[in-house]
C-alpha cells in the first residue's frame, strides 16, 4: 500500500419525505420548523462534514389520486432555509436540488450566485430534471417534456447559467470613492445563449461570487446520467451500495471524465447511505431491524409494492405472500410525483425476482419489501462502521458519503460524536476545515471558464 | 401629549448603498461589502435598534439603470445585487423583531416558487415575513427569460392607449399571482399534520387543498409543497404611483406605498385606494397606507440639504425619484410625518439617500424625536410582522367554518 490514504467527504443529508424518515419516532421532530434545520447544520459542522443536502420535489406525492399521508410531507423552499443556515453555520457546504424544468436560468443563477455571496463560497447544486405532466400543474409554464429531451434541457440549462455565472469576470467592480469609478467595465454581465431550449439575451445582475460557480452535483445512475455528470459535475450522487457495485460504477463514471479533459480528482463519488449505531455489533443489527420495521409498516409494505406492480393491492395481507397477479406494465398510473418509480425499468422481471426471493427465503410481502427496499445501511459498533466506511472508500467504491439519518432532527448526533472522531484518528478524515469554501473542502479548484468547459460542448 | 391617530409605522426600504445615485462614495459607504452578508446584516439590526416595524429590499431582474426601460454602460453608480429573498432569509436568524419584506418580481417568475419562498422566509424569521410585489414591463428584463417579447418603451409611450393597456395587463398579471400566492398558504390548513401513530397516517390529507386556480395568464393546481407559514398570511406590500397600481393595493395587498407631493396630494390617493378597496369588498379589512419618502437627515438646520447637493455635484444631476425628496432635520421631518399623518397614512417608508449614514439618522435621532412626542412605540408589541401592523392572523380560507 504505497499509496497515500485518501480523504473521506463526507455529507449530511436531511432526512426526507419518503419513508427512510421514521417520524412515528417519540425522538421525531418537526420537518419544518427552522430549529430542525439548525440542529442538523450545527451537528454537520460541528463533525466537520463537507455540506448539508436538501432533496426537493415541487409536487406532494399522491396515489390511487390522492395525496400520499403515510410518510412525512411538507417541505422548504431550498433556496430560502439554505441561505438562512447560512447565518448559523461559517464552513458547512449548502447544497439544494434545484430542478431544471420548472425554472429558468436567469433565475436560478442568480439565486445561486446570491447564495453563494451570501454564504460566502459555500453553495452547491443539485441539478435534477422532471419531465412530468403531473408537476407541470404547478408551474405557468407547465410541464411536458419528452424523456429523451430530459438530459438535453438539464444540460442546455447547466450551460446557460454557466454563462451566466462567468458573465462577470471578478474585477469589474472596482468601487474607487476617489475617482468616482464604480465599475472599471460599462456593460459587465453580457450573455447571449440561442439554443434549442433557450432563447435568451442580456445582462446579468449578479457579480461574480466566491467560487465563480456553486459545486454542481448530479443525481442518476442512467448512461446519461453517468455521461452528464463526467462531463459536467463535481459530485455525484448515487445509490450504489455493496463494494462491487460501488467499485464498478465508480471505474465507470471516472473512466469517463478524461473524454472531457477532466482528471480523476475534478468528480467526487458519494454515495446515500443509511447507518445504524449499537455498543456491539447484534445491538446495532437488533435496533436496525426495529427501524426497518417502522420504516416498512403494514400499510407502506401494500403502497410500496403497489409502486412497482402498478395496481391496486389493498385487498392483499401484508404479512401474507406475494400477488400471484403480474405487475401492469406500462405507464405508471397508481404512484405519481416519484421518482423511484423510474428505476422499475422492467416490472415483470423485478416482480419475477422479488418473488423468487420471497419463496426462497419464505418472506411475506412486508419482509421482502424490507429486504429489497433498503439502501446500503452501515450497521455495528462505531468502530466497525469506521472501519466499513474507510475501506469503501480507500479501495474506490466511493470518495465519500451522504448520510441520510431516519430521525429529524437529531439522527446524525451519535454518528458525529462516535464514528466521525474515529475516522479522524485513522487520518482519513479532516479534525479541522482546512479552506473556507466548499470547494476547498472537497478538493476543487476554481472552475475554468464556461468557454472552455465540456458542458458547453455537450450541449452545442 | 394625546394619540389622535392610529399607531404610527415606520420602513425603511434598504437599497445598495442608498437611494442617492452618489451614496456610494460618502465616507461611511462600503462599496466594496455590498454584496456580503454582513453588510446587509448590519443595516437590518440597526432598524431593529430603532424599533422599526419593516424592511424593504429592493429587487429586480435586470441591472440598475439611470435609463427607466433600458440598461445604461455608466460606470459612476452601483450595479449588480442580490437576491432580495434570499438576503431577507440571510438576516432572519439573527433578528428577532423587525419585519423582513423583500421584494419579487411577478412578471417572470413562478408563483409556486415565490409563494413556498416567502413561507419558508416567514418559517426562519419566526412569522416576520411580507412580500414586495413588482411588475417588469422592461423589454431587456424580458429578453433575461425569453419566454415573452415586452415592447422596447419610452415614458411617454406609458400614456399611449398600447402602454396603458401593457400596465394594465402587467397588473392583472400581478393581481392574480398574488392570489396564487395567498392560495398556497392556505393550502394546508394549520392542523393538517397529525403524526397519528395509531392510523399510520403523518397528514390528514382532507386538510391540504388543490388551489385549481385559472387565471388568463396561468393555471396553478397546489397544494403548495411547504406547510402554511407562522403568520398565516405573509404580508403582501406593493409599491403605487397611479390608479392600476392603486387597484392592485386596495384589492389585493396588506400594505401600500405610495408618492405623495403634498397632503392633498396623500388625501386624494388615499381617497382612491379607499373607494377601490371598498368596492372590493374590503372595507372592513386592515390595508395600510404608508408614504414613501427619500430622505437625509442632519441636525444641523441646512446642513441636510448642503449634503444634498454635494451628493448631486458628485451624481452630475440633481436627485429626484418618484418619491418626494426630504432634506432637513430630524425634527422638521417629524413635522411631516405629522402632517402627512392627519391624512389617514397609516405610516411611512424611508427611503435612505446614503447608507449607513442616513439609516442611522432615523434611528437614532428620528424615532427618538417621534418617541418623545408620543407617536412612535419605545418597544416591540408582537412577535409577528402582521402582529406589529395590527392585521391578526386571518382564518384559513379552506378550512371548514
Amino acid at each position: 500500500m504505497s499509496r497515500p490514504l485518501k480523504q473521506i467527504h463526507l455529507a449530511a443529508h436531511f432526512p426526507g419525505v419518503n419513508n427512510t424518515t421514521v417520524w412515528s419516532d417519540p425522538a421525531a421532530g418537526s420537518q419544518i420548523d427552522f430549529s430542525s434545520f439548525v440542529h442538523l447544520a450545527r451537528t454537520a459542522e460541528r463533525a466537520k462534514f463537507d455540506f448539508l443536502f436538501l432533496a426537493e420535489g415541487l409536487r406532494l406525492r399522491e396515489q390511487h389520486g390522492q395525496i400520499y399521508d403515510l410518510d412525512v410531507v411538507g417541505r422548504p423552499d431550498t433556496f430560502t432555509v439554505l441561505s438562512a443556515l447560512a447565518a448559523v453555520t461559517d464552513r458547512l457546504g449548502l447544497a439544494g436540488t434545484i430542478n431544471s424544468t420548472f425554472n429558468e436560468p436567469y433565475e436560478v443563477a442568480r439565486q445561486f450566485a446570491s447564495l453563494d455571496h451570501l454564504s460566502a463560497g459555500r453553495a452547491a447544486w443539485n441539478v435534477v430534471t422532471s419531465w412530468d405532466e403531473f408537476t407541470g400543474e404547478n408551474f405557468r409554464r407547465g410541464g411536458f417534456l419528452a424523456q429523451e429531451d430530459r438530459y438535453e434541457r438539464a444540460r442546455q440549462f447547466l450551460a446557460a447559467t454557466w454563462e451566466l455565472f462567468d458573465s462577470w469576470r471578478g474585477d469589474e467592480i472596482v468601487a474607487d470613492k476617489e475617482s468616482g469609478t464604480f465599475l472599471a467595465d460599462p456593460s459587465p454581465g453580457r450573455f447571449d445563449h440561442h439554443v434549442s431550449q433557450f432563447d435568451i439575451t442580456g445582462r446579468f445582475n449578479v457579480p461574480r461570487s466566491p467560487q465563480g460557480r456553486p459545486v454542481i452535483f448530479q443525481a442518476g445512475d442512467s448512461e446519461e446520467g453517468r455521461e452528464f455528470a463526467a462531463s459536467a459535475a463535481d459530485a455525484i450522487f448515487t445509490r450504489h451500495g455493496t463494494l462491487e457495485a460501488g467499485r464498478a460504477f465508480y471505474a465507470d463514471v471516472k473512466g469517463r471524465l478524461a473524454r472531457y479533459g477532466r482528471t480523476h480528482d475534478e468528480l467526487k463519488i458519494l454515495p446515500g447511505v443509511t447507518f445504524v449505531l449499537g455498543d456491539t455489533d447484534a445491538e446495532a443489527r437488533e435496533k436496525s431491524e426495529l427501524i426497518r420495521r417502522q420504516q416498512v409498516s403494514g400499510q407502506t409494505a401494500i403502497r410500496l409494492l403497489e409502486q412497482l406492480w402498478n395496481r391496486d393491492l389493498s385487498a392483499y395481507d401484508p404479512d401474507g405472500p406475494l400477488p400471484a397477479e403480474d405487475p401492469l406494465v406500462g405507464e405508471n398510473t397508481v404512484a405519481r410525483g416519484r421518482a423511484s418509480v423510474r428505476m422499475h425499468r422492467d416490472p415483470l422481471a423485478t416482480a419475477a425476482q422479488w418473488r423468487a426471493l420471497a419463496e426462497a427465503k419464505n418472506l411475506s410481502i412486508r419482509e421482502l419489501v424490507i429486504e429489497v427496499t433498503g439502501r446500503q445501511s452501515f450497521i455495528g459498533t462505531p468502530a466497525h462502521v469506521a472501519e466499513a466506511l474507510n475501506e469503501f472508500v480507500q479501495t474506490d467504491a466511493s470518495d465519500g458519503f451522504i448520510l441520510v439519518p431516519h430521525l429529524t432532527p437529531g439522527g446524525l448526533d451519535e454518528f458525529a460524536d462516535t464514528v466521525v472522531p474515529l475516522l479522524q484518528e485513522r487520518g482519513v478524515f479532516r479534525t479541522e476545515y482546512e479552506g473556507d469554501t466548499l470547494r476547498d473542502h472537497l478538493g476543487l479548484g476554481l472552475p475554468r471558464p464556461a468557454g472552455a468547459t465540456a458542458a458547453t460542448a455537450a450541449a452545442s | 401629549m394625546s394619540r389622535s391617530h392610529a399607531p404610527l409605522h415606520l420602513a425603511v426600504a434598504l437599497d445598495g448603498a442608498g437611494w442617492h445615485p452618489a451614496a456610494w462614495r460618502e465616507p461611511g459607504a462600503r462599496p466594496d461589502a455590498l454584496f456580503t452578508a454582513p453588510y446587509w446584516y448590519d443595516l437590518v439590526a440597526e432598524a431593529e435598534r430603532g424599533l422599526l416595524d419593516l424592511v424593504t429590499i429592493e429587487d429586480s431582474l435586470g441591472l440598475q439603470s439611470s435609463l427607466p426601460f433600458e440598461p445604461d454602460e455608466r460606470t459612476d453608480q452601483v450595479r449588480g445585487r442580490l437576491d432580495a429573498v434570499l438576503v431577507a432569509a440571510r438576516v432572519a436568524p439573527l433578528t428577532r423583531h423587525i419585519g423582513l419584506v423583500p421584494t419579487a418580481v411577478v412578471t417572470h417568475t413562478e408563483p409556486f416558487h415565490v409563494s413556498k419562498a416567502v413561507a419558508t422566509l416567514d418559517f426562519v424569521s419566526g412569522g416576520r415575513a411580507g412580500v414586495q410585489v413588482r411588475v417588469s414591463g422592461r423589454a431587456d428584463e424580458a429578453a433575461h427569460f425569453g419566454r415573452r417579447t415586452v415592447p422596447r418603451l419610452s415614458v411617454e409611450d406609458l400614456s399611449s392607449a398600447a402602454g396603458q393597456a401593457l400596465v394594465q395587463d402587467l397588473f392583472d398579471e400581478a393581481g392574480e399571482y398574488v392570489e396564487v400566492l395567498r392560495r398556497l398558504w392556505d393550502s394546508w390548513e394549520d392542523d393538517a399534520e397529525i403524526r397519528d401513530v395509531a392510523t399510520g397516517r403523518f397528514i390528514d390529507r382532507g386538510k391540504l387543498h388543490p388551489i385549481d386556480f385559472e387565471g388568463g395568464r396561468f393555471s396553478v393546481r397546489g397544494p403548495s409543497i411547504t406547510p402554511r407559514p407562522p403568520q398565516g398570511q405573509p404580508v403582501v406590500a406593493a409599491l403605487a404611483h397611479r390608479t392600476v397600481p392603486y387597484q392592485l393595493v386596495a384589492r389585493s395587498a396588506d400594505l401600500g406605498f405610495v408618492t405623495p407631493r403634498d397632503a392633498a396630494d396623500a388625501r386624494s390617493i388615499l381617497a382612491e385606494i379607499r373607494g377601490a378597496q371598498a368596492a372590493a369588498g374590503r372595507a372592513d379589512e386592515t390595508v395600510h397606507v404608508f408614504a414613501d419618502l427619500a430622505v437625509l437627515l442632519d441636525d444641523e438646520p441646512g446642513a441636510a440639504a448642503d449634503r444634498k447637493g454635494r451628493l448631486d455635484e458628485r451624481a452630475g444631476a440633481p436627485y429626484t425619484g418618484d418619491a418626494r425628496v426630504f432634506a432637513g432635520t430630524p425634527a422638521q421631518l417629524a413635522d411631516l410625518i405629522e402632517e402627512f399623518q392627519q391624512t389617514g397614512l397609516t405610516g411611512f417608508r424611508l427611503r435612505p439617500a446614503t447608507l449607513p449614514y442616513d439609516l442611522e439618522q432615523i434611528t437614532r435621532r428620528l424615532v427618538p424625536e417621534l418617541q418623545r412626542r408620543g407617536l412612535f412605540r419605545t418597544a416591540y408589541e408582537a412577535r409577528t410582522l402582521r402582529g406589529l401592523l395590527g392585521l391578526p392572523r386571518p382564518a384559513n380560507r379552506y378550512a371548514a367554518a
